[in-house]
């Protein structure tokens, strides 16, 4: 089992003549994925690789090929755009790689989704993956295997880092999910472990956060009251030094919160086991299990 | 990215913001002349650094104070003389200080009451809010702290903008009467207006004073621009002052790459933002400390990895370096190429230790194992921190 996406999934791709929207689109379709339409505006009628048909707008890819889920790789001034039009397309699953797009795009965007039956992972992320089934990202297939582990991450390859230390231990994944590093992200950490607690097939999760706003905090007070499966933790940034990311005043805003120590803590209170080191997610979920 | 002062002046008259007048001078003839051009005996001559703490800071030569009264423009001139080209120390500069090159010519004004102001962007409902307390002119953090009850929030509708009625709110609540509560709702949204129309992550207003005769006017002011939508403001990007900036990132904005200097000993080169958080962390957790952040990002060429490294090798602090690399998109053999090329370019002054895994990770390890390079071999992740604490420790 696993969550949004498996062998049903029907993947187009948005920016798929551009270099890395190619690359990209090809490692998906070598993983097994079902890539069946491209987007490129001006290229309508051409065949990527002679195969994938590639369409102006998506709406004509939606019309013609019943794609359910969109891999987005066009260029952060447009990327905002791109996601809408997906989401006014119907696309059920908007998956947005691009990094870079302006928080104020961003922000416009967020409040154009409320309501819409669309779910936007990213931007500025890896992608979804559910292991033997279905890639859409950039993640290296190969580490991962199926199982029954899930994983929710802000970050591309500390992600990676932690389903290999699964694999290599013998632990599959059912979905590993990577919603992305922005500020302002379409799926929260909390979404995410949501739509896993309704998975029976997943039976544990590891969640990797990092520092700065309070997505890891909300999902702990939720998982403390309706998530009684294993739950194993990382938070990346504790050493970062403060005020260079986050502004003057943001501290002020989230009421000390943010910090690395306080979203450990926050977790720990909600029965979590956190990983001291990136070196020991893996682990530390692990002896969860056999408690 | 920051601005000066002057800067953050310019961008307030162009949005109607009221502030006192200035100009910046870069000679203390052109300190003289805008001082003459002002017509009043209430001065001021403030130093131009990328560093807070000005007031209190001590030049090289002795003198004391990067922001000075007067009240004569010859006075202004003598003051900017004592401060252009000489380096200022302040808390916040470290002991090698900045250098000034511009001071702020201002006429000063007299402070009859200090308030808070700030807009930024809140991340947990993905709008503007802003901030704002009756106690101005001292660190926010310390009323937030002490006397939580005097900070007022106000969100803001990502789609309708902050509205007039909460301008009116908020200078209600900061106790503006009469005449200024106009002038105070007004500023109120011309900030807001300001805020959206640079794609700002914060502009905070310390102090916002009300003089004697009840005029309000913005004093000071602190920007953050969104670095992701700088490719539509050329005019903000302009304003960069190279000379205020850490060469070393500086020199790595130059080839795309993401650094950040720290203070520790062990350089890391990392890709991805959250790998190269996390190894900093487990650096710290194995004894060391991390002289850098550094993510080469997801598709580096071997051009970008070659000059990250010299980047950590000129470093005179650093005693060994680490680089951990979870290739995805990237191969770990090109990193492994662009590490060779570099030491062959730069050698080799400290010990190095590498973790690869990944995409190519046996393509990568052959070539360093071939380059007869000495390199320290790591498998995973927490034996490879170790390794290069120890390493740091022995040199």
């Amino acid at each position: 089992m696993s969550i949004l996406v498996d062998s049903n999934t029907r993947l187009l791709v948005q920016g798929i003549t551009g270099s890395s929207g190619a690359f990209h689109a090809r490692g998906c379709m070598e993983y097994g994925t079902n890539v069946v339409a491209g987007v490129t505006p001006g290229k309508g009628g051409q065949l990527f690789d002679g195969k994938v048909p590639v369409f102006d707008t998506v709406y004509e890819a939606r019309q013609q090929t019943g794609c359910n889920a969109t891999m987005i790789f066009v260029p952060a001034p447009f990327a905002g755009d791109a996601i809408l039009e997906a989401v006014d397309a119907g696309v059920e699953l908007v998956v947005c790689i691009t990094e870079g797009i302006p928080v104020m795009d961003m922000m416009r965007v967020k409040t154009a989704l409320t309501g819409k039956k669309s779910r936007l992972i990213g931007p500025n992320c890896p992608g979804i993956i559910t292991p033997g089934q279905c890639k859409i990202g950039i993640m290296p297939g190969y580490i991962h295997k199926p199982g029954k582990i899930g994983v929710i991450s802000r970050s591309g390859t500390l992600t990676y880092e932690a389903v290999w230390q699964l694999t290599q231990r013998g632990f599959g994944q059912s979905t590993c999910i990577g919603i992305g590093g922005d500020p302002i992200n379409g799926t929260s950490h909390l979404d995410a472990v949501k739509l896993f607690s309704e998975d029976p097939g997943t039976k544990a999760l590891i969640i990797i956060g990092e520092i700065g706003g309070t997505a890891e905090e909300e999902a702990a007070v939720w998982i403390k009251g309706h998530y009684d499966k294993p739950v194993a933790a990382f938070i990346a940034g504790a050493t970062a030094p403060p005020g260079r990311r986050m502004g003057h005043a943001g501290a002020i805003v989230s009421g000390g919160k943010g910090t690395a120590a306080g979203k450990m803590e926050a977790l720990r209170e909600a029965g979590i086991a956190i990983a001291d080191t990136p070196a020991t997610m893996g682990e530390t979920l692990i002896k969860n299990l056999r408690h | 990215m920051n601005i000066h002062e002057y800067q953050a002046k310019q961008l307030f008259g162009r949005f109607n913001i009221a502030t006192p007048k200035g100009a910046p001078a870069e000679t203390p003839e052109e300190a003289e002349r805008i001082a003459a051009g002002f017509n009043t005996s209430k001065l001021v001559v403030k130093a131009q650094i990328h560093a807070g703490g000005r007031g209190k800071g001590t030049f090289d030569t002795g003198f004391k104070g990067g922001v000075k009264l007067c009240s004569t423009p010859a006075e202004a001139r003598e003051l900017a003389e004592k401060m252009l080209g000489h380096t200022l120390v302040t808390h916040q500069t470290g002991p090698a200080g900045k250098t000034v090159r511009k001071v702020l010519v201002a006429e000063s004004v007299d402070i009859a009451r200090e308030v808070y102001f700030a807009i930024l962007m809140d991340r947990s409902t993905g709008s503007p809010v802003v901030v704002a307390s009756t106690e101005g002119g001292v660190e926010i953090e310390k009323v937030a702290e002490e006397h939580p009850d005097k900070i007022i929030r106000e969100l803001v509708h990502p789609l309708l903008g902050f509205q007039p009625f909460q301008a009116l709110k908020l200078a209600r609540q900061l106790d503006f009467k009469r005449d200024q509560l106009k002038a105070a709702s007004k500023l109120f949204c011309n900030v807001f207006k300001l805020f959206v129309s640079l794609d700002c992550s914060l502009v905070e207003i310390n102090p916002l004073v009300v003089t004697p005769e009840g005029v309000v006017y913005a004093l000071d002011a602190k920007f953050n621009f969104d670095d992701n939508a700088l490719y539509r403001h050329k005019d903000i990007l302009e304003m960069r002052d190279i000379q205020e900036e850490d060469p070393r990132e500086v020199e790595a904005s130059r080839f795309g790459l993401n650094y950040i200097g720290l203070e520790g000993d062990i350089a890391c080169l990392v890709n991805g933002a959250g790998l190269a958080m996390a190894t900093m962390d487990i650096i710290k957790y194995a004894g060391g400390e991390p002289a850098n952040f550094l993510d080469v990002g997801g598709g580096a060429s071997e051009e970008q990895v070659t000059e990250a490294f010299k980047i950590l090798v000129a470093d005179k602090n650093v005693k060994a370096i680490l680089v951990n690399i979870f290739g995805g998109i990237m191969r770990c053999d090109v990193i492994a190429q662009g590490i060779i090329n570099a030491v062959k370019a730069v050698s080799l002054p400290v010990p190095l230790v590498v973790r690869l895994e990944g995409t190519n990770v046996d393509l990568g390890k052959k070539l360093l194992q071939d380059s007869r390079l000495p390199i320290q071999a790591a498998t995973d992740l927490s034996e490879a921190a170790k390794l290069v604490v120890a390493a740091a420790k022995k040199v």
